[in-house]
């Protein structure tokens, strides 16, 4: 018989340490979808999405049951739809976002990502169309999420793009306003996207994935905290072990899932995001991670070092512990979906420029932060561009999710509910990077991308 | 198939045997159990066999889940494949 402390250790720790897996997505390509006819191609994705979607809500359910591990949320990808779009010159794309919103709901799923474009070396037809649409997209929809990716290491800094997504995010706030400027908090700018990402508000269905795919991304910071808290005093190298342990029994969790899902739905299984995903809840925090390596608040002096260790050991734990890993894999940092990040961003402990530095040893970037409402778009749109770099520079994903706090200035708070939490408006270096961003153009590829 | 029935609370009389009445009212079979009283607190482990189970699984671990919390247990029902690959290389 399996080891009764081990079963009551898998007991503790979805009972009292929040281990749960945070979605399981369905990647879903609509390329077979796309028609020079917008209202043919709508109804194409429509019938596509709820025919292969129809059972993800109940499988997911029934997993859940069967293994008793909590499964957040049920997800669907798709296709990057500037790519469906671009087929229907002239026409709104908005009606695009309200198929997957009305195809999202008929299935029952928390969210469906891929109102996106991939813009990082130049605009597309259908690009401008759909970026310019994203404000009233995300308003006019609930459970849409969009993204854009702007750079990337092999192509460099698309500068036009990112001067734009300054000034859509803003009005993307702006026209959420009435609702805690909700519509940023479904808006990522992405450098080196990922295909495959179950997270939202990033996930799409990349071009070179199959018909259909499950992807799924565990969580479990309270796990990694609590082992922590166990171990008391001990040196940096046993604390990086014990990560790794943890790592790989949360990941081995959530592979069992990806594969019981997978073989349910007969689709597929793509990979295992082996994230680290924090929720508002008290005791599943990466900032308490942190705190609990030693530091008094997260943001301290020390916070990148102890970052980076967390994220490097959660890799090398998860890698083994799952047949094909992908998407982000590392650890969030989300501002407002953290207990531990919101305490720290409101005692003054965690300020931007700090964040910024953590995001270059972490997985995704600068996520979920509210910022004052009178935020220049230039400035938003610089913001975008440093993330960027530190993306393409490194060879890994960077991120942009900031939510202009409409009629609210630093030290107010945004509250968003569920798992997007809530939070202090941050404030920014009001310096102004105007000419630069006007200057438009493309920072060439580093010379980090020249591999072959 | 099978399940790891695992409950946890304070130690009295009649435990195992509300349990296991439960499992036979559905045919659920107790291959192995074992129990464990640190203080006051009890912590029971059984593996059963729910290949012949008259009811679905989720109905089984809410019929086990609902006599636990009549006593004041927490009862667990889950499916025995997620020990093993968390806890098994």
């Amino acid at each position: 018989m399996i080891n009764s402390r081990d079963i009551l250790e898998t007991i503790r720790m979805i009972d009292n340490e929040n281990l749960d897996v945070r979605t399981i997505t369905m990647g879903i390509s609509l390329l077979d979808c796309i028609d020079s006819d917008a209202d043919r191609a709508c109804d194409k994705i429509y019938d596509k999405i709820c025919r292969y979607a129809s059972n993800l809500v109940k499988t997911g359910e029934n997993i859940s049951a069967e293994y008793g591990i909590p499964i957040i949320h049920k997800r669907i990808s798709v296709t990057p739809i500037a790519m469906i779009a671009a087929a229907c010159p002239g026409k709104n794309p908005v009606r695009f976002a309200k198929t997957l919103d009305r195809a999202a709901n008929s299935v029952g799923v928390n969210f469906i990502g891929g109102y996106s474009a991939l813009v990082h070396k130049g605009f597309g037809p259908g690009d401008y169309a759909l970026i310019e649409s994203i404000p009233q997209a995300l308003s006019e929809t609930e459970l849409v999420c969009s993204s854009v990716n702007i750079g990337s290491t092999k192509a460099g800094i698309n500068m036009d793009a990112v001067e734009k997504m300054g000034r859509i995010v803003l009005e993307t706030a702006k026209r959420t306003a009435d609702r805690e400027c909700i519509g940023a908090a479904k808006l990522v700018v992405f450098c080196n996207a990922p295909e495959d990402n179950p997270f939202m508000a990033g996930a799409f269905h990349g071009p070179g994935e199959p018909d259909c795919v499950i992807n799924v991304g565990v969580s479990g910071p309270g796990v990694v905290r609590a082992a922590l808290a166990k171990a008391g005093d001990c040196k940096i190298d046993e604390i990086a072990n014990i990560i790794k342990k943890t790592a790989f029994k949360v990941t081995r969790m959530g592979q069992l899932v990806a594969q019981e899902a997978s073989r349910r739905l007969c689709v597929p299984f793509g990979i295992i995001d082996l994230s680290l995903a924090p929720t508002p809840a008290v005791g599943d925090s990466v900032a308490h991670i942190l705190e609990e390596m030693g530091l008094e608040s997260c943001g301290a002096h020390g916070t990148t070092a102890a970052l980076a260790l967390l994220n490097d050991a959660v890799k090398k734990g998860g890698v083994m512990a799952s047949s094909h890993v992908g998407g982000l894999s590392g650890a969030f940092i989300p501002v407002t979906e953290d207990a531990g990040m919101i305490d720290a961003a409101r005692c003054g402990s965690l300020c931007l420029t700090k964040l910024e530095a953590m995001t270059a040893v972490c997985s995704v970037g600068l996520d979920m932060i509210a910022v004052p409402g009178d935020t220049p778009a230039e400035i938003i749109s610089a913001i975008m561009a440093d993330e960027a770099a530190i993306g393409m520079v490194n060879s890994k994903t960077t991120a942009v999710r900031l939510i202009p706090a409409i009629g609210k200035k630093a030290g107010d708070e945004l509250n968003f509910g569920g798992l997007l939490g809530g939070g202090p408006v941050m404030e920014v270096n009001r310096f102004s990077p105007l000419k630069m961003i006007q200057r438009g153009g493309r920072i060439p590829a580093p010379i980090q991308s020249l591999k072959n | 198939m099978r399940a790891v029935i695992t409950v946890i609370g304070k130690d009295m009389v009649g435990i195992l045997s509300q349990i296991s009445s439960v499992c036979a009212e559905n045919e659920v079979n107790v291959v192995e159990v074992t129990q464990s009283i640190l203080q006051d607190l009890f912590a029971m482990i059984m593996l059963v066999d729910i290949s012949k189970c008259r009811v679905p699984f989720t109905e089984l671990s809410e019929r086990l889940t609902h006599t636990g919390k009549d006593l004041n247990l927490s009862v667990h029902v889950m499916h025995e494949d997620i020990f093993n690959s968390m806890h098994r290389i």
